[in-house]
């Protein structure tokens, strides 16, 4: 290789991992802020390695899987509440509107809102995260047992005490009782 | 080791090596496309949970693996011309930058149309959505840069520093639905064992071959285009079109 062309490909590959050091020290330094969402176990016990907790009242975005058995709605009006765990702890997260038609117990949905209490969320939006596999119904139902319901559909508990039992008790919540799903 | 490319960086043989080239990529796309995207558009098994509106996925995912696909063709090109300083290496980026901006423009809308019904939002600030937004306004300041000098040479080595550069983003679009939470679920097709039922990706792995081949194709047409633009007074093209 020319002497010319040596110097210009060593100031290229100087430039590239300079700019490419930079761009990566910041999304290192950037880290939390980038993620879309905390997962129930971050926000119970704290995030990263000095183990920052959010405080009541921040508007923050929630993401995990919906623990089944857990949805109940009120009888007579859009609200519904359920819970969110990833890998921990549990966070209660309610919601009044209408749910996206992925949503169900067992799936990843991201709920944004304002944190009411260390694990309680008032959402004003929820969105369904659905995972990367993609088979036709039978196959879903023959290797992984689930049967997708859209919740306009589905059959969960409802409570007509709902709210007023709910939010003012001293010990939190009140675990909904379940209908078994037919 | 790379000398069996250097005829290929005269413009002449390049114009006819393209010319040849070009209605076999041409009929291979055309082909490869109508059966991978009607295969997969009316004729595999709804999804599970996503019923019909995971078959966006047929023209979602090609367009997005082939934004980046083009965005290495680019800038690889960009290397040669830089490096090399071989003109025709730049007019090659110049050829790539507007389809790979198309196709990334492609990936976001079929994107945006996927992500309202199914997640609930048009568009989430997410590290894959973000990242791939990003995609095309590089696209746009490859462009953009090469005609923002009154001196062409500098706008075109500016443009291809820049082109080389935006390749920091590649992996940071790949890898980031497993460096950060987002809502953009996780690679289905680029993982040891796919995660698409059979019956699905066949005609998503034509599809994607098909937006390849159709990215060589339209890349051919632009170059050889580009060529006659650039060399225009040169004999071998007065020649060529008899002026």
């Amino acid at each position: 290789m020319q002497p010319r062309r040596q110097k210009r490909l060593l100031s290229i590959l100087v430039i590239i991992s300079l700019i490419g050091g930079a761009i990566g020290a910041m999304l290192y330094a950037l880290q939390q802020n980038i993620d879309l969402f905390y997962t129930p176990t971050q926000l119970v016990e704290g995030l990263g390695k000095d183990k920052v907790k959010p405080v009541t009242g921040q508007r923050l975005r929630i993401g995990g899987l919906v623990v089944p058995g857990s949805v109940s709605r009120d009888a007579q009006s859009l609200k519904v509440r359920f819970q969110l765990v990833d890998i921990g702890p549990s966070v209660w997260v309610e919601f009044e509107g209408i749910l996206p038609d992925l949503f169900r117990e067992g799936q990843g949905i991201v709920a944004q809102g304002t944190l009411l209490a260390p694990d309680r969320i008032h959402a004003t939006e929820v969105l369904a995260k659905h995972d990367e596999e993609y088979m036709p119904a039978e196959v879903a139902e023959a290797l992984k047992g689930i049967r997708h319901v859209p919740p306009s559909q589905a059959n969960f508990a409802t409570s007509t005490t709902y709210g007023a039992a709910g939010y003012g008790a001293a010990d939190g919540y009140q675990k909904p009782t379940v209908q078994p799903d037919n | 080791m790379f000398k069996w490319l250097d005829p290929y960086a005269k413009s002449e043989t390049l114009y006819h090596f393209c010319g040849k080239l070009l209605p076999f990529l041409m009929v291979t796309a055309l082909v490869l496309l109508l059966l991978g995207n009607i295969w997969g558009i009316a004729f595999t098994p709804a999804d599970y949970q996503q019923g019909d509106s995971y078959r966006i996925i047929h023209i979602h995912v090609p367009a997005a693996i082939l934004s980046m696909g083009a965005y290495a063709a680019m800038a690889s090109a960009a290397f040669v011309a830089l490096v090399w300083q071989i003109k025709v290496a730049h007019w090659a980026v110049l050829a790539i930058a507007p389809i790979g901006a198309v196709y990334t423009a492609i990936a976001l809308i079929t994107g945006m149309a996927w992500g309202k019904p199914m997640w609930g939002a048009w568009w989430v600030w997410d590290a894959r959505l973000t990242s791939q937004l990003i995609l095309l306004f590089l696209y746009f300041g490859v462009m953009a840069l090469d005609g923002a000098f009154s001196d062409r040479k500098v706008g075109a080595k500016v443009s291809s520093l820049l082109a080389l550069v935006g390749v920091i983003n590649l992996p940071i679009i790949h890898f980031s639905v497993e460096w950060w939470n987002t809502l953009h679920q996780g690679a289905s097709i680029t993982k040891f064992r796919p995660a698409i039922d059979p019956s699905m990706l066949w005609p998503l792995l034509i599809s994607i071959l098909a937006f390849a081949v159709l990215l060589m194709a339209l890349t051919c047409l632009r170059l050889r285009t580009a060529i006659l633009e650039n060399e225009q007074h040169r004999p071998w093209v007065r020649k060529l079109v008899g002026g």
